[in-house]
């Protein structure tokens, strides 16, 4: 019985990824085809550029969101918060912000247990730098962005976001951790009893497949009409915005464009989706990598709603250091990239 | 009687278990009382740090997600 439903949803899997891959594949024919022959521009006009690159874009960016969020469901099955805890407690420093910041990545967090979260790993053994390290993590190397770098911007922007968001963390972690800033912790932290992890049982395989679905329905669902809007805007600028205009903007040459960029991110939270698409244009056009990667980490990264619900938990001093380290680190990365590319 | 609480410090997460226990626990025809759990330390005494958490009797059910109808029925038997 058992067994046979595994069959069952092996089958279903392999001819889903096929048709997948199939549709994926044939993506820029279609597009071409249907922007063409069927609607029957004329190739050159700017009207037909965003058209194109609308009916491109939005089911390309819909496909790797539905196969990645799948995908990234079923690792964090495997990783529990409290499965997570158990690994950090006791971890020295350095060792402790590298596992930190790499298990921030598949362990499922919301910002709205970052105050549960926080005080469950301080009062088990976790050091505070390390419960940094992972509090920075988690939020900032995120299924959706990498989704839309990955579409968007090619793997190797995707890569490198990866590979900095970590090192961010990471560093960050490791500083918080240095200033020894525990007296910011507000007091009753460190006097609240924090039972046993309650674990639940492993989950099976069909169990990890539903965590997989239910995924793809809660996030799909939340920012498909945010991808498509975004998606929309960036044809519009695709089409008509000539070249070279955000040259002097958002461009190399513009040394303030990259701190102009993650102070304008903080305030935006939930619309990573939306912006990416249009960030993508405006690269097109003259944007400078660095400035974008930098807007897109302060979007996600520093967020204003979640410096309100940390509150709780810290004091001013230890929220702005938070702040300040991470965004210095992102104002880093974001010259380090003009600088190079 | 069984005793269910939903542990969650107000989040649109929480809300939704809320319901959906209360309407999986009438469905069974089940003898219960219900109690939403904000407190902070009361939510770490239960050593959950991913809410919202279901508790049913005592015993941490289910911790950081909405389980699905179909689940929090076969979890309040």
């Amino acid at each position: 019985m058992k067994s046979a439903r595994s069959l069952k949803a092996a089958v279903w899997g392999i001819l889903l990824l096929t048709a997948w891959f199939a549709l994926y594949r044939n993506l820029a024919a279609a597009s071409h085809w249907l922007t063409y022959r069927v609607l029957g521009m004329t190739p050159g006009q700017h009207l037909a550029a965003a058209v194109e690159f609308f009916v491109f874009e939005v089911p390309k960016v819909l496909l790797l969101l539905v196969l990645i969020v799948f995908a990234v469901g079923i690792v964090r099955s495997f990783f529990t918060p409290e499965r997570t805890r158990r690994i950090l407690s006791g971890r020295r420093e350095f060792a402790g912000n590298i596992l930190a910041a790499l298990l921030g990545i598949v362990t499922p967090f919301c910002s709205c247990s970052a105050v549960p979260l926080f005080i469950g790993f301080v009062t088990t053994g976790v050091p505070l730098g390390v419960t940094f390290s992972f509090l920075i993590s988690a939020p900032m190397v995120n299924e959706i962005a990498l989704v839309l770098l990955l579409g968007l911007f090619g793997w190797k922007v995707a890569a490198i976001y990866l590979a900095t968001g970590l090192l961010i963390a990471l560093i960050a972690g490791w500083i918080i951790g240095r200033l020894r800033m525990e007296r910011h912790v507000e007091e009753w932290v460190y006097a609240v009893q924090t039972g046993p992890a309650a674990d639940d049982a492993p989950p099976s395989w069909p169990e990890r497949f539903q965590y997989g679905r239910d995924a793809v329905r809660d996030i799909v669902g939340k920012v498909w009409l945010y991808v498509v809007l975004g998606i929309a805007v960036g044809a519009g600028i695709h089409g008509y915005v000539p070249e070279g205009l955000m040259v002097s903007v958002m461009g190399k040459g513009a040394w303030w464009s990259v701190p102009v960029a993650v102070v304008m991110g903080v305030p935006m939270y939930s619309n990573a989706a939306g912006i990416i698409p249009i960030v993508q244009a405006l690269l097109g056009k003259g944007a400078a990598l660095g400035t974008v990667l930098a807007f897109m980490m302060s979007v996600i990264g520093l967020s204003a709603p979640e410096a309100v619900i940390l509150r709780k938990v810290l004091k001013w001093p230890l929220i702005l250091t938070f702040f300040g380290v991470v965004a210095a680190g992102i104002l880093l990365v974001g010259y380090l990239f003009n600088a190079i590319l | 009687m069984k005793k269910l609480q939903i542990l969650g410090t107000g989040c649109a997460k929480c809300a939704k278990l809320a319901q959906t226990t209360e309407e999986a626990a009438q469905s069974l025809g089940l003898a219960y009382e219900m109690e939403k759990v904000t407190d902070l330390r009361k939510i770490m005494a239960f050593g959950v740090i991913m809410t919202p958490a279901l508790v049913v009797d005592g015993v941490v059910k289910a911790s950081g997600r909405v389980p699905s109808s179909e689940e929090i029925k076969t979890l309040l038997q």
